[in-house]
């Protein structure tokens, strides 16, 4: 052994570490790849061993290859083997791998469970922090779920370090597991005002994190932050304040009012130039939510333009850039004072910095207007020419299209002038924007009618300059523009100049290199223009003219029904066919054009992009009816598969011809290549499409010539887009003179008229209404269908993870909403469905439970509740206090600390409702309030509903006040009451126990500790173990004596409280049980670890053993005639409780449900778990009640009674 | 959020790739070379952001980086950091750097990732910002290796032992890539409290 030893550590000595392995990944440059290659086979080794600092080194060193890119996942299960080593070293190289390579769906994540949960109940920081840091790289749905507890519990760690990182954590838990956001929403509040300042940024960075995307469930945490504001001299938690102040203000401007002043204050006494740009920033948010009607903050606008200005003329290109950016901003609401800053923005275009052209280019989008758009446009064009990488052209093209296309054109006086731009744009090579040039000119063509003659002598003269189909070979290239070429062409054609020529043009051979979707575009708009020129020959008679048209039509368009694509083949087939049959009735001289150009026509109008989706349906038609009965349900899933893929086999055989043998396939094939082989024109391999057009007859070869378009062409023919500036002016000019004519004479007319009442004028300026469109303008707008709802709504995206994050944190929390808790189970429990059910059931719970609220107190409640939803208003509507003061408003306080308060109780597994929580959750829920008093109504309609309505109700339910729902509304309200009593206490824990049984298991009870963490010591090893009886035993984990303990599966850090849950098997319950029972844990603190030990008696009541069971009044009536049931009865004197209140009372602590209620009497009915009925009839007189049971065993009825007369005593 | 930290130097080479967002490894890889083709060709007097590459995230995103000497640092961050904030603490975390590894350059990087990562730890988690205070941190970082020192022990001493051969045989390391100038500081900035 050890010999062995000694073999292993010297062995280890050869093993390279870390920094062997980077040195000889760099000795062998050449052959690196087999280096590392034979590093793994290395490693591979080390990791077979058992000694953990070997494995340790080898995940270390293939921590290091993941980052050179090499896939590690195949050592996960030894990276947790590291992980889960016991010295710090070796953990945390375990962990660092982890956060590196695992992920959602790694398999083994699983298995790191409870590793992750030991050491994050760790008594060293540093192996927390470690593990903390490690789970949020990798952290999954699953681990969210089971760790969302003891991850919570940290956040109160007395360790600010573990504090910080718990909270920071607690964002990647609540995107995986969004349950857990409501129950942890209160502590990660309460950690806003921790005193250490790094819990307290990260507190804030975790809101603002969520507060990002679902701004408006935060807005009641404003007044919080605004404190927090006003106080802090972290920058960095002010930057993240001011941001996160900026997504809340678009939803309530009054927030925005009250932050101009603190902000602006700011923006002036900072020195540091982030906080002060985020500042302006918000500013500008706030400015943007005020915009409507308010005029005294332009000094806050010109407050922050003025700022920018500064940022953009600072020599730092960081703040030249966020300067842009803040700018552009801004420019979405105040354009004209953005505006005012045209020079320095045109400045910044010039830049050498691509960033900060880029962004200067986003501000200009903003600042055209109709005088200054061509000026602009022009200065761009100067650019597109000048840039050198293909991404800024790109980037530029489509800014000038963006700019010119906004708001529908609005700011284009001279169409030919931006259509002439688009053509020049075509001359960019290599750009990846040539469908966007497309659809900008078939849009303008299309709508723009004026235009269209224009545009279509622009097309034609693109068309035939070729030099565009050169450019064919890149997808989305600049050839896609001679898709919108042809379409205008062709669909306009009546306005072609020279149509002859145009078709030659797009019949060239050089046209079948362009991609299929062009052609196919081609084609069709060939026979358009085609049918177009035979109308024009045919009408002037020239007959001779119009064949040789179909005679070229013939000739050429066979390349097409040769092409590769089926588009493109299919329509020319097609209309070869049709162009033939054309020729032969033009030999019989019969006029076909009329009816051939029928075939295009009627005009086509732009359908909106939304048209479809905004189609109403039609009243009557509901789409959600079956058309045919779906098949009856006899059939079942499997068989119908199975049919199906039966009868698809049967229709494929029905279409075929009938069967045929395989002598006869064999002799067609034969017959099949005979005929082939004599056939000449049976082309045996596949040829390419080049080669294919060569040998078309009729179409001689054309080489492509490539051109070489380093300089800037000049598309022949085409006029350029500066001499429309000049043109332009000179319009403008012309009109202002002839406006300037026309007032005078006005004016003059005027005071001819009425010279003595001659007003003030102010001179005439031209103003943006003043320039008239060159042309008649005349956009058709998109067409919608007919009743198209005008509502947009937004297509959210469903699988947004942020989503789910978006709750309520304000309602409290509902006991299903609880965070998981760790439980002691055995194997039967795991089983058992029931478990799971219970949250929910006991969400459902709730709504009985309401109902028992006095009416008067609910009164009361609500009018609380209203001035606490207030508090915001109250906030808001206070006039801004001073910047500096630390505390602005009291309310905040009130605010805070209730709604802290109430739901912590709960989360924390407290279940001692306090009435003001229940009435919370009643008062704040408004979809409830209806339902609740309708609820009432019915049930005093039929008193039997009571039964019906006590269903709801779960049989766990600990705090089951449910069945007594016919409170009547002047009763008093019921004091606050809870299943755990007090098990045993001392100086350091205190210990609370429930006990709940279920029907499905008639021998086992589940007892529920909470146990609370009383002392300064940090407490941990907690162990609970008690002394079996006979009948009552512990159930223990597997291979453990019935001496051993049942380890409690947490830790408790000082001032914190869990739950754990222990499962006991029982044989009888007609008796109470007593069992003695210890916890020993050890508590450890700054001077030490002591042993201590905390003896209980664990009291199983027979109450404990009955589950609340509803019962309908007949089949109770029927239970109690049947006979077999022993009777026994108790009465108690000396009652002051209503009689509802002392219902209420049987009900919680016995379990038991109301069947009927007359008066001051009622019936009620529990079951035990092992089945046994019990019934019993509560009678009220003057100050004494009496209580009359029926079981089906004595014994029971007997210990049951008993117990109940000490809980009535109390009464 | 940031989204991922990538520290590679003057050729591309990868020092330190830490993503908060799963990528296979062969997609790291792209978005390394992809960032560094983007970083490389700006000249170091132009701003130091970038609108994110095609890989990573989309318009929300963007390349926030930091060029000393061999050695550039990029962040990935989106819209809820400030730009300004950011590069404030790539400098934090350089200089957190030449602390614990007193006059920090490339080859400490190259040798000494796994401590890197430890550092880097201490200062983002899970690609939110966890610490700004360098005196904090650096005190985090000191007790964090004294608890490795105090386990340490025997087991290291063996390897080290080792190594220090090793060294003698291979005695051409290069020694001479310092990192130089850490002082740039941005002017205007002041320092996180």
């Amino acid at each position: 052994m050890a010999l062995k030893m000694v073999k292993g550590s010297i062995d280890r000595m050869f093993d390279k570490n870390l920094q062997d392995l980077v040195r000889g990944i760099r000795n062998h440059k050449e052959d690196e790849a087999k280096y590392i290659s034979q590093c793994i086979d290395e490693i591979k080794q080390e990791l077979k061993q058992d000694n953990i600092a070997v494995k340790a080194n080898a995940v270390c060193k293939l921590t290091y290859l993941q980052m050179l890119g090499y896939d590690i996942s195949w050592a996960a299960f030894n990276i947790i083997e590291v992980m889960s080593a016991s010295k710090f070293t070796f953990k945390r190289i375990g962990y660092l791998a982890a956060s590196q390579c695992f992920h959602e769906g790694t398999d083994v994540i699983m298995l790191t469970t409870n590793q992750i949960r030991k050491d994050l109940s760790s008594p060293s920081q540093y192996d927390t922090g470690v593990a903390l840091t490690g789970l949020s790289c990798f952290v999954t749905s699953d681990l969210a779920r089971d760790l969302a507890n003891d991850i919570m519990t940290l956040m109160s760690h007395t360790k600010p370090y573990i504090r910080k990182k718990a909270v920071l954590i607690m964002y990647k838990v609540f995107l995986k597991y969004p349950e857990s956001l409501r129950p942890a929403f209160p502590r990660l509040k309460e950690k806003l005002e921790d005193p250490d300042p790094g819990v307290q940024s990260a507190a804030v960075n975790v809101i603002c994190e969520l507060a990002r995307r679902n701004p408006k469930n935060y807005l009641s945490l404003a007044p919080l932050f605004f404190k927090l504001m006003t106080c802090s001299t972290n920058n960095w938690v002010l930057i993240k304040i001011i941001k996160l102040f900026g997504a809340l203000t678009p939803l309530e401007p009054r927030l925005g009012k009250k932050l101009i002043e603190p902000l602006t204050n700011l923006i002036h006494s900072t020195s540091a130039m982030s906080l002060l740009y985020e500042c302006v920033n918000t500013v500008i948010a706030v400015l943007i939510s005020l915009s409507s009607g308010m005029p005294n903050h332009s000094a806050s606008i010109q407050l922050c333009v003025q700022k920018l200005r500064i940022l953009i003329e600072d020599s730092d290109q960081n703040l030249k850039y966020l300067g842009l950016l803040a700018m552009s901003k801004i420019l979405r609401t105040h354009p004209k004072s953005v505006q005012a800053h045209k020079d320095l923005i045109l400045q910044c275009l010039d830049d050498k910095d691509e960033s900060i052209r880029l962004r200067a280019l986003d501000l200009l989008y903003g600042m055209v207007s109709k005088k200054n758009l061509m000026e602009i446009v022009k200065k761009l064009m100067t650019h597109v020419d000048k840039a050198e990488g293909t991404t800024y052209r790109d980037e530029l093209l489509t800014k000038i299209i963006d700019i010119c296309s906004q708001s529908n054109y609005q700011y284009i006086t001279n169409f030919e002038w931006y259509i002439s731009i688009l053509v020049e744009l075509t001359r960019l090579e290599g750009t990846r924007h040539g469908h966007l040039i497309a659809a900008q000119m078939l849009d303008v063509a299309i709508r723009v009618k004026a235009i269209r003659k224009f545009a279509v002598s622009q097309m034609s003269a693109l068309l035939d300059s070729g030099h565009l189909v050169a450019s064919s070979t890149q997808r989305n290239g600049i050839c896609e523009v001679l898709y919108a070429a042809a379409w205008i062409c062709g669909e306009f054609s009546e306005h072609l100049q020279e149509p002859h020529q145009t078709l030659e043009a797009m019949l060239r051979p050089k046209v079948t290199t362009l991609p299929g979707h062009i052609q196919a575009v081609y084609v069709q708009n060939v026979v358009k223009l085609y049918a177009s020129i035979l109308l024009q020959k045919e009408q002037a008679g020239e007959t001779e003219a119009a064949q040789e048209v179909t005679q070229v039509m013939v000739e050429r368009l066979p390349q097409f029904v040769q092409s590769a694509d089926l588009e493109v083949q299919e329509r020319a087939s097609c209309i070869l066919q049709l162009v033939k049959h054309v020729q032969k009735l033009q030999a019989k001289a019969v006029p076909v054009a009329e009816e051939l150009s029928a075939l295009f026509a009627g005009e086509l109008n732009p359908v909106a992009p939304k048209a479809q989706k905004k189609v109403p349906v039609p009243e009557g038609l509901d789409l959600d009816t079956w058309i045919n009965e779906p098949p009856s349900d006899s059939e079942s899933e499997d068989e119908k598969s199975k049919t199906i893929f039966r009868e698809e086999e049967q229709k494929h055989t029905q279409h075929r011809q009938p069967e045929v043998d395989e002598a006869e396939l064999a002799r067609r094939r034969e017959a099949r290549k005979q005929e082939q082989a004599n056939n000449p024109f049976y082309i045996k391999s596949s040829p390419s499409p080049q080669k294919r057009y060569q040998d078309a007859p009729g179409v001689e070869h054309i080489p492509v010539v490539q051109i070489d378009l380093s300089v800037p062409l000049k598309v022949p023919g085409l006029p350029t887009s500066d001499q429309y500036v000049k043109l332009e002016e000179e319009r403008r000019h012309q009109q202002r003179l002839e406006k300037d004519k026309k007032k005078k004479r006005k004016r003059e007319r005027e005071r001819e008229k009425k010279g003595k009442h001659r007003r003030q004028r102010s001179l005439p300026t031209e103003s943006e209404e003043d320039i008239a469109p060159a042309q008649q303008v005349d956009i058709v707008t998109e067409e919608m269908p007919e009743n198209a709802l005008p509502s947009d709504e937004d297509d959210k995206d469903p699988n947004d993870p942020y989503r789910a994050l978006d709750v309520d944190l304000d309602r409290p929390l509902a006991d299903s909403e609880k965070l998981p808790v760790q439980k002691h189970r055995n194997a039967e429990t795991s089983k058992s469905p029931q478990k799971e059910d219970v949250p929910l059931v006991e969400k459902k719970s709730k709504k009985p439970k309401k109902k028992e609220k006095k009416h008067r107190e609910r009164e009361k409640e609500r009018e609380k509740e209203e001035q606490r939803g207030e508090d915001l208003d109250f906030w808001l509507s206070t006039t801004p206090p001073p910047a500096a003061a630390p505390a602005p408003v009291p309310s905040v306080e009130e605010l805070g600390t209730n709604a802290i308060t109430a739901p912590k109780d709960e989360c924390e597994g407290h279940r001692t409702e306090k009435p003001e929580d229940q009435d919370d959750d009643a008062e704040r829920d408004p979809e409830r309030k209806p339902s609740r008093h309708k609820k009432q109504h019915r049930k005093e309609k039929a008193g039997r509903s009571k039964g019906k309505k006590a269903k709801q109700q779960p049989p766990t339910c600990a705090e089951a006040a449910g069945p007594v729902e016919n409170g009547a509304a002047e009763e008093e309200p019921l004091p606050p009451m809870s299943s755990y009593c007090l098990l045993a206490e001392n100086a350091y824990i205190k210990m609370t126990y429930d006990i709940q049984a279920s029907l499905q298991k008639e021998s086992q009870v589940t007892v529920s500790i909470i146990l609370e963490n009383q002392s300064s010591s940090f407490l941990k090893n907690m162990e609970l173990n008690v002394l079996d009886s006979l009948n009552t035993k512990m159930a223990r984990p597997e291979g453990s004596s019935v001496h051993d303990g049942v380890p409690v599966p947490f830790q408790l850090p000082p001032g914190v409280s869990n739950e754990a849950q222990f499962v006991f098997t029982i044989q009888s319950i007609v008796m109470a049980q007593k069992l003695k029972g210890t916890l020993s844990f050890i508590a450890k603190d700054a001077e030490g670890a002591t042993h201590e030990k905390l003896d209980f008696r664990l009291h199983f009541s027979c109450s404990a053993y009955l589950v609340t069971t509803p019962c309908y009044s007949d089949a109770f009536a029927k239970l109690l005639e049947s006979g077999d049931l022993s009777m026994s009865s108790i009465k108690v004197d000396g009652i002051s409780m209503s009689f509802q209140n002392l219902l209420a009372k049987i009900c919680f602590h016995h379990h038991f449900s109301v069947v009927e209620r007359v008066d001051s009497c009622a019936s009620m009915y529990s079951r035990s778990i092992q089945g046994h009925h019990v019934c019993l009839l509560v009678k009220k007189g003057e100050k004494s009640v009496s209580v009359d049971g029926k079981c089906s065993d004595s014994t029971l009825l007997g210990n049951l009674l008993e117990e109940m007369q000490v809980t009535l005593a109390q009464c | 959020m940031i989204q991922a930290i990538l520290v590679f130097n003057n050729h591309g080479k990868p020092r330190l790739v830490r993503f908060y967002q799963r990528f296979p490894e062969e997609i790291q890889q792209q978005i390394v070379r992809e960032t560094f083709h983007l970083v490389l060709k700006r000249d170091d007097n132009i701003c130091n952001f970038l609108e994110g590459g095609s890989l990573i995230g989309g318009s929300d995103y963007k390349l926030i980086y930091r060029h000393y000497a061999t050695l550039y640092f990029v962040f990935c961050v989106d819209s809820s950091e400030s730009e300004l904030g950011i590069l404030d603490l790539i400098q934090v975390f350089v200089e957190t750097l030449d602390k614990c590894f007193e006059n920090v350059c490339e080859l400490d990087l190259i040798f000494h990732m796994d401590k890197v990562h430890y550092i880097l730890q201490e200062v983002v988690m899970g690609g939110m910002v966890l610490e700004t205070n360098m005196n904090e941190i650096v005190a985090q970082i000191e007790a964090q290796n004294r608890l490795e020192k105090s386990e340490g022990g025997l087991s290291a001493a063996p390897a080290r032992a080792v190594s220090a051969v090793k060294n003698i045989n291979l005695p051409e390391i290069p020694r001479n890539i310092n990192l130089g100038d850490l002082n740039i500081k941005v002017p205007n900035l002041s320092q996180f409290v």
